[in-house]
């Protein structure tokens, strides 16, 4: 299942770190970071429910970039 | 400028103005300290707190926890020196702040422009209801439904139209500003302009599934698929930052132990450790980080300006190295129209024989009756046609007004044992015989596109090598077609698998560099289109097929488009390759200065900031495209 949010962050490399730290939630199978027009495309795993593995996801992106926000 | 970009603007003003007083005031030793520490922390707390957040979050290496060094290690020798100069890590500060709010503003701006390029979704329909027009969501509107589109909105949702006429802009759609003119029964798409009137149009697809919306998606996304350059600048990043900081490290301590031990002079630490932090201010690679993804975003959004929906930035790259373009005939070079051409060795008038041929023909739905129909223009009676006989790979035999007609090929001739006159003529030939006489042929063939000669001029200016082309036509016809377009080879009587087989071989001959593009219609060339390097996909308005199928989307249907997605493309990449070369060579350049001592603080700012902020305009240069 593929999913698209919204997200707020103020630069690339910050925007890049955020994929990085998406795709290496568990329950993730790929994460891309729009950081042009602010979208997060999060493809989950098999059988996951999308709105716990975005928690944590958002948890994972504000520990890499304290910055960021992503509108679930 | 958002609320954050306001507030920033605000606190890098009152830490200049700030600084500048300062300098106008005579003030020493500790006082002069803390009064220089204010302007520091009103520019710079935010970076303070995230380097020390990051720290804590181990996300050491990035450019807060650079920049926070930096600053505290200059104010740090300056405190050390007693030279009381901390203007200079202020600055550091001051201008890396300037660049943030600079980058942040520069992108929120092209953002915007881009939305505003691709500023078609529409947000209403209008709902007849008990006689007055009621605006709704465009979602809600179920197929089948009428609505209104007045003069000066957009068309909403896909549909036919029922009643009025008007002319239609079509140029957010396809960058064509040459209007459409519709009538009732016409087909229109949604986030077309109407107008001069008013129309009323039955729905035939949901708003999701409708024209303007697959295209919003497809833009939206578009930069989401990343291109190889954008990979490497990602991964360039990832090592470049801490390999810098390690550079800053060595060149902090080991110079001065050496200069110690081996060579016995004195350490000059603090030389050193300026050098060091001088290092850390040019390092920061965000120019190159924000200035690739800019570069594509421009870039895919120009084309879309210009009616070329490219699907993501690797395609924009490999649009660019397209060396060799495959054509499918029909649809792409030629109308796929087919016209009556000509009307030899006949007996009667041509319209007479059209008349026959065209009544004769009627009951078929081939593309060959339909063009009968229109070269005979006038409404068929289908009563005075009885007896209709269709020989399946030959022709028809009927009676048209009690008078037996035969219309069909050479074969149908042979069959009724009819002498006939063989045609020079390219194209479709039907002989006609009438009460069992030969009555001459009629000539019907697919017509060239008008630009299509141009188009592939053009391609060859833009740097094409080959210009290939594959049709299940006819060897006659299709040597035809490509002799008067200047292709440079045809292959033809090719099976739908057979043009995937052909572009196998193509792609297996060339070098891995140069790629191959298929340029197709959408319609039963879906294979093709995803096995080429790059498809094309041409005159894509309301076809969905296309669109999924395709790479890049030419919204109308001119072949020129596909030598200015070309140049479109080509542009792009070498903007991009500019932004790397530009921000690695002068950031290399100045850590070899630094290092050396002759840059200090200030060069390593505009290094820095500088080459930044003219990445980030030279990136925008990828958004105009009108005169490629």
């Amino acid at each position: 299942m593929k999913k698209t949010y919204k997200i707020e962050v103020d630069c690339a490399n910050c925007a890049n770190k955020m994929e990085d730290a998406a795709r290496r939630t568990h329950g993730v199978k790929n994460a891309v970071v729009n950081f042009m027009t602010l979208k997060m495309n999060v493809e989950f795993d098999e059988g996951q429910d999308p709105k716990a593995v975005m928690q944590e996801v958002r948890k994972n992106c504000k520990r890499v970039e304290d910055d960021c926000e992503i509108y679930l | 400028m958002s609320k954050k970009q306001k507030k920033m603007l605000v606190r890098i003003i009152t830490a200049a103005v700030i600084l500048i007083a300062l300098y106008f005031i005579p003030v020493t030793g500790i006082l002069r300290f803390a009064l220089y520490l204010i302007p520091y922390f009103i520019i710079g707390y935010d970076i303070l707190l995230k380097a020390a957040k990051g720290i804590k979050n181990r996300q050491i290496f990035d450019e807060n926890f650079l920049m926070a060094i930096a600053t505290i290690g200059a104010i740090a020798l300056a405190v050390y020196d007693q030279s009381g100069d901390y203007t200079e890590a202020i600055a550091v500060m001051l201008f890396y702040q300037v660049g943030e709010w600079f980058q942040s503003y520069a992108v929120g701006k092209s953002r915007r422009n881009i939305s505003d390029l691709m500023d078609i979704r529409p947000d209403y329909a209008n709902i007849e209801r008990d006689g007055k027009l009621e605006k709704v969501d465009p979602d809600e509107v179920e197929i089948g439904s009428v609505i209104v589109v007045q003069p000066g909105e957009k068309v909403p949702i896909d549909g036919v139209v029922m009643e009025g006429l008007s002319s239609l802009n079509t140029s957010a759609l396809t960058g064509e500003s040459l209007p459409r003119d519709v009538k009732d029964g016409d087909e229109v798409i949604s986030g077309c302009i109407n107008m001069t009137g008013v129309l009323k149009i039955r729905t035939t697809k949901e708003f999701g599934e409708s024209t303007v919306s697959k295209i919003l998606d497809l833009v939206e996304n578009a930069s989401s698929r990343k291109s190889k350059s954008e990979d490497f600048i990602s991964k360039f990043a990832q090592i470049y930052t801490p390999a810098v900081c390690i550079a800053a490290l060595a060149l902090a301590i080991l110079p001065p132990l050496v200069r110690m031990i081996v060579l016995g002079l004195t350490a000059q630490w603090h030389v050193w450790i300026y050098r060091a932090l001088t290092f850390l201010v040019i390092s920061c690679p965000c120019a190159l980080v924000i200035s690739i993804p800019l570069s594509f975003f421009a870039g895919i959004g120009g084309a879309s300006k210009a009616g070329v929906l490219v699907k993501g930035s690797n395609y924009l790259e490999t649009l660019s190295q397209t060396k060799i373009v495959v054509f499918d005939k029909t649809g792409t070079l030629t109308q796929g129209v087919f016209e009556v051409n000509g009307i030899h060795h006949n007996e009667l008038e041509n319209e007479k024989l059209v008349e026959y041929a065209a009544l004769a023909e009627s009951a078929s739905s081939h593309p060959i009756s339909k063009s009968l129909q229109r070269a005979y223009g006038k409404p068929l009676d289908r009563s005075r046609v009885t007896d209709i006989q269709e020989i399946s790979g030959n022709g028809v035999i009927a009676k048209v007004d009690g008078v037996e007609v035969a219309a069909g090929n050479d074969k149908l001739m042979n069959r009724l044992g009819i002498s006939y006159i063989p045609c020079h003529s390219v194209g479709t030939i039907i002989h006609m015989a009438i009460r069992g006489q030969y009555a001459g042929h009629i000539v019907i063939s697919d017509v060239i596109k008008p630009r299509a000669q141009e188009a592939i001029h053009a391609l060859k200016e833009a740097g094409v090598k080959k210009t290939v082309m594959l049709t299940g036509d006819t060897r006659k016809v299709a040597d035809q077609v490509a002799k008067t377009l200047g292709l440079d080879e045809v292959y033809s009587e090719l099976l739908p698998a057979g043009k995937v087989e052909k572009v196998e071989t193509l792609l297996k001959q060339k070098p891995e560099k140069e790629k191959l593009a298929f340029v197709g219609d959408g319609i039963n060339d879906a294979p093709v289109l995803s096995r080429a390097d790059i498809g094309i996909a041409m005159g894509a308005m309301g076809s969905d097929a296309a669109i999924e199928a395709a790479d890049v989307v030419l919204m109308d249907d001119d072949p020129m488009k596909i030598s200015k997605a070309i140049r479109i493309s080509r542009k792009c990449l070498r903007i991009v390759y500019q932004n790397i070369v530009f921000a690695i060579g002068i950031k290399l350049i100045c850590l070899a200065l630094g290092a050396f001592g002759i840059a200090n603080m200030w060069v390593a700012i505009f290094a820095d900031v500088g080459v930044m902020i003219l990445a980030v305009l030279n990136a925008i240069r990828a958004l105009f495209v009108k005169n490629l």
